[in-house]
């Protein structure tokens, strides 16, 4: 393959997607199978999003699972985008990490080739067209549910989305969590969420979704302190994105668990 | 029908090598150096907007003078082909050589069979894991390739500005001395250059993973005072 020196009325402009078309390498072109049967394919599960008073707070768990099947306990399914952004991903792992990759370029090129970045808004705009263009894979089994979270620097605040299988975009004001573990882990958003947390309180409330989360949904993965695999879990800020170390994620699960066993210890008296 | 006129091939590539260096020479030249710890250029550049230097990739920048039009094509191409590259293969497989020869090719091939050759010069380099491993590629309009040691000089009066910067320049300055060495070599001992007339960026050796850093005016003033 080789990139030609397009003339002008055929030119893709700043877009990475219609640049790869343009050489023939469409992402999303999948042969299709004309009886629309499922594909089994890993998948990843509860991913989520919280804003607090500095930025947004994304996390994820770490396992893939094939049916009953773990296929993979290390998955990073919550990755930045670029600096200020952050992509949290669920659906059908393969898909999902070629969409982020894409994103990710995408969000690089445009910035390389136009000399600034795409607006916050812009890049879930190109993430919603993405997700759209995996609409024939979504119908045979394939679907990519994303998260999309990032701080907006015109506005000077964090911001967080959601989208469905047809490329629909919603923004939300407090928090987003989807996935087959999405449904718990949205009540304890719901219930734990208060205007104007700090970084601490949303990161433990982010730990605490997960791990209710965890608990109801075999597709989901809790902190596993046997193989030392925690969640990821990021901050994005005015300063960008930073992860939270695993040592720091450690301590939280272990007074999160404490607490359990103390309120089951107190039921049981 | 008129019977065209014999022109010998060599007075045709003679005007037109003529004509692209009266291009070039008509713009501001611009130099790159290598310093402690990565590759720094300095551009003469009055526009805060268009830009001489820019970023390829991960460890690769690009820098032209001449036509901007020109060379901005030839940069939008570089950026697609390395991108396209990054993603068909991987983010290590993208690498300034094949790029300086693509080109290479297309400047070439534009000077001997197109109507009219591209009027500029373009530099590409790389920021190796150390100075041994750094790379400076230095394209003529005709698609002579040259792989440059520790410095390069582009633009019209190419020949005054190397020979000040040779009698001045190390490898182990720092970039601050290595930015005012350049900028006085560009300058000449007759002008002075303000932080405004130029346009400076760095591929750093030790940086995450794009290297590419670009510095405002203000950051500029810094690095010359």
């Amino acid at each position: 393959m080789v990139v030609p020196f397009f003339d002008l009325d055929n030119d893709p402009g700043s877009n990475f997607t219609s640049l790869l078309r343009k050489v023939g390498l469409d992402p999303f072109a999948y042969g299709h199978s004309g009886d629309h049967h499922q594909i089994q394919a890993p998948h990843g599960t509860t991913v989520l999003a919280v804003r607090y008073n500095e930025g947004v707070v994304m996390a994820g768990d770490r396992r893939a699972t094939m049916g009953s099947r773990i296929s993979n306990r290390e998955m990073e399914k919550v990755v930045p985008a670029d600096r200020h952004s952050g992509v949290a991903i669920s659906g059908t792992a393969g898909i999902a990490m070629d969409m982020i990759k894409i994103f990710q370029l995408q969000l690089e090129h445009f910035e390389k080739l136009d000399g600034r970045p795409i607006s916050l808004e812009g890049k879930a705009n190109q993430l919603s067209q993405l997700v759209r263009a995996n609409l024939s894979g979504a119908m045979q089994g394939l679907a990519v549910v994303p998260i999309f979270a990032g701080y907006d620097l015109l506005r000077g605040t964090g911001r967080l989305w959601d989208f469905d299988i047809t490329g629909g975009r919603y923004e939300e004001r407090e928090f987003v969590a989807t996935g087959s573990g999405g449904g718990p882990a949205s009540t304890v958003l719901k219930v734990g969420f208060r205007p104007g947390m700090n970084v601490n309180e949303a990161i433990n409330l982010a730990c605490q979704a997960l791990w209710e989360a965890a608990d109801v949904d075999s597709a989901t993965g809790g902190p596993d302190v046997l193989r030392s695999i925690y969640p990821v879990i990021a901050t994005i800020t005015a300063n960008g994105w930073e992860r939270r170390e695993d040592a720091d994620l450690a301590t939280r699960f272990d007074v999160l668990s404490q607490q359990q066993r103390s309120q089951r210890e107190g039921t049981a008296s | 029908m008129n019977q065209p006129f014999y022109v010998a091939p060599e007075q045709l590539m003679k005007d037109r090598a003529d004509y692209a260096r009266k291009g070039i020479a008509r713009g501001r030249a611009l130099v790159a150096v290598q310093y402690h710890d990565g590759i720094v250029v300095v551009a003469e550049n009055t526009s805060n907007t268009l830009r001489k230097v820019s970023e390829i990739y991960d460890r690769i920048g690009f820098a032209g003078v001449g036509k901007y039009n020109e060379f901005d094509q030839l940069r939008r191409f570089g950026v697609r082909n390395a991108d396209v590259r990054g993603y068909q293969y991987s983010r290590d497989d993208v690498e300034a050589r094949s790029l300086a020869n693509e080109y290479a090719q297309i400047l070439g091939q534009t000077f001997t069979h197109d109507v009219k050759p591209y009027e500029v010069e373009i530099l590409l380099v790389e920021v190796g894991v150390d100075q041994e491993t750094d790379q400076l590629f230095h394209i003529m309009y005709d698609g002579t390739l040259m792989d440059e040691r520790g410095l390069s000089v582009l633009g019209g009066d190419a020949e005054s500005i190397g020979e000040r910067l040779r009698s001045s320049w190390k490898s182990e300055d720092d970039l601050s001395t290595a930015v005012k060495k350049c900028v006085a070599a560009l300058s000449g001992p007759e002008r002075t250059l303000y932080a405004g007339d130029l346009e400076i960026a760095v591929l750093a050796r030790n940086a995450q993973r794009r290297c590419f850093l670009r510095f405002d005016d203000v950051e500029v003033g810094k690095l010359l005072s």
